[in-house]
């Protein structure tokens, strides 16, 4: 059977509304992650508004070939891709502000939370110092709470490398903080 | 193991996810407008350029169907962006509502496209 004008239209409005529906469940995803990479919140917007016009584009294959599967890992390949871009063209490199980040995201309600909150930005200080894939996978198990699977479809590497790449970054980044401790 | 459990919850407090900007997304939207009034002004740019030429014929009269499914395509997104973003400030959803608005969009966008 031909395909007629009206059947391609009504197949690209589905898949308008099914990019619509990818762009709101995971508009902070990207958003976060954008920020988690390169640190301020005015490229984290450019780079989340980046990231959705190239998988505006590209949707259509995306979800073709991803046969069912979840396209989070693809948006936030797209992001990483996009982010070292960023990172190639001006040299530079992440400057993530705890207090900025905090505003946003925890509501502050006691005094108690001060420390709380040095000691996650001292954690945060020491993100910053990981080698970068060790930092991203961090940033995609902690701050958007992909698993291992996910993770390892983002970076394009296999499951077992991503689970050893997540359990080394963990353990630096203790052994890190742990020295800053130490030395305080 | 019980520390790295530990160290693990506090990774994840420092790690929180951060909300986007409301801004950010009318920027979106915008960035995706932008999207429709440029296939808009290729489209007619590739029609003004193709029918003065009578060998483009034939061509002409394939190609902006093509071009308008492409332009439609993206208006339709558009469309879709606006209209959920008009339900969340009533405060609720409702499918069918949120519809009835699509279709409102959808003849203001395609106007747009088509002056």
């Amino acid at each position: 059977m031909a395909t007629t004008p009206e059947d391609t239209r009504e197949a690209k409005a589905r898949l308008d509304e099914e990019f619509t529906k990818l762009y709101r469940a995971h508009l902070r995803d990207v958003y976060s992650y954008a920020y988690y990479r390169v640190g301020n919140h005015h490229d984290a917007e450019d780079l989340t508004e980046q990231t959705f016009l190239q998988a505006y584009r590209h949707f259509e294959r995306a979800q073709r070939e991803s046969k069912g599967r979840p396209l989070r890992p693809w948006l936030i390949r797209i992001a990483h891709n996009l982010a070292a871009n960023y990172y190639r063209d001006r040299s530079r490199r992440p400057q993530t502000s705890i207090e900025d980040a905090g505003s946003l995201s925890t509501p502050h309600t006691t005094e108690a939370l001060v420390e709380d909150r040095d000691d996650l930005a001292r954690i945060l200080g020491q993100v910053e110092r990981l080698p970068d894939d060790r930092r991203e996978a961090l940033i995609m198990r902690f701050a958007l709470g992909m698993d291992n699977r996910e993770i390892a479809r983002a970076l394009g590497r296999s499951d077992g490398a991503t689970k050893v790449l997540l359990h080394r970054a963990v353990r630096q980044l203790e052994e890190l903080v742990q020295a800053a401790e130490d030395g305080t | 193991m019980s520390e790295t459990f530990d160290f693990e919850a506090r990774l994840r407090a420092a790690l929180t996810p951060v909300e986007p900007p409301a801004e950010l997304e009318l920027r979106l939207e915008d960035t995706l407008g932008s999207l429709v009034e440029m296939a808009a002004d290729e489209l007619e740019a590739w029609e003004l350029g193709t029918l003065k030429d009578p060998r483009n014929w034939p061509r002409a009269a394939l190609g902006p169907a093509a071009a308008i499914v492409v332009g439609g395509g993206a208006a339709a997104g558009l469309v879709l962006l606006r209209a959920n973003r008009k339900s969340r400030k009533r405060g609720t959803f409702s499918v069918r509502r949120s519809v009835r608005d699509a279709a409102r969009e959808a003849l203001r966008v395609f106007d747009d496209v088509r002056r």
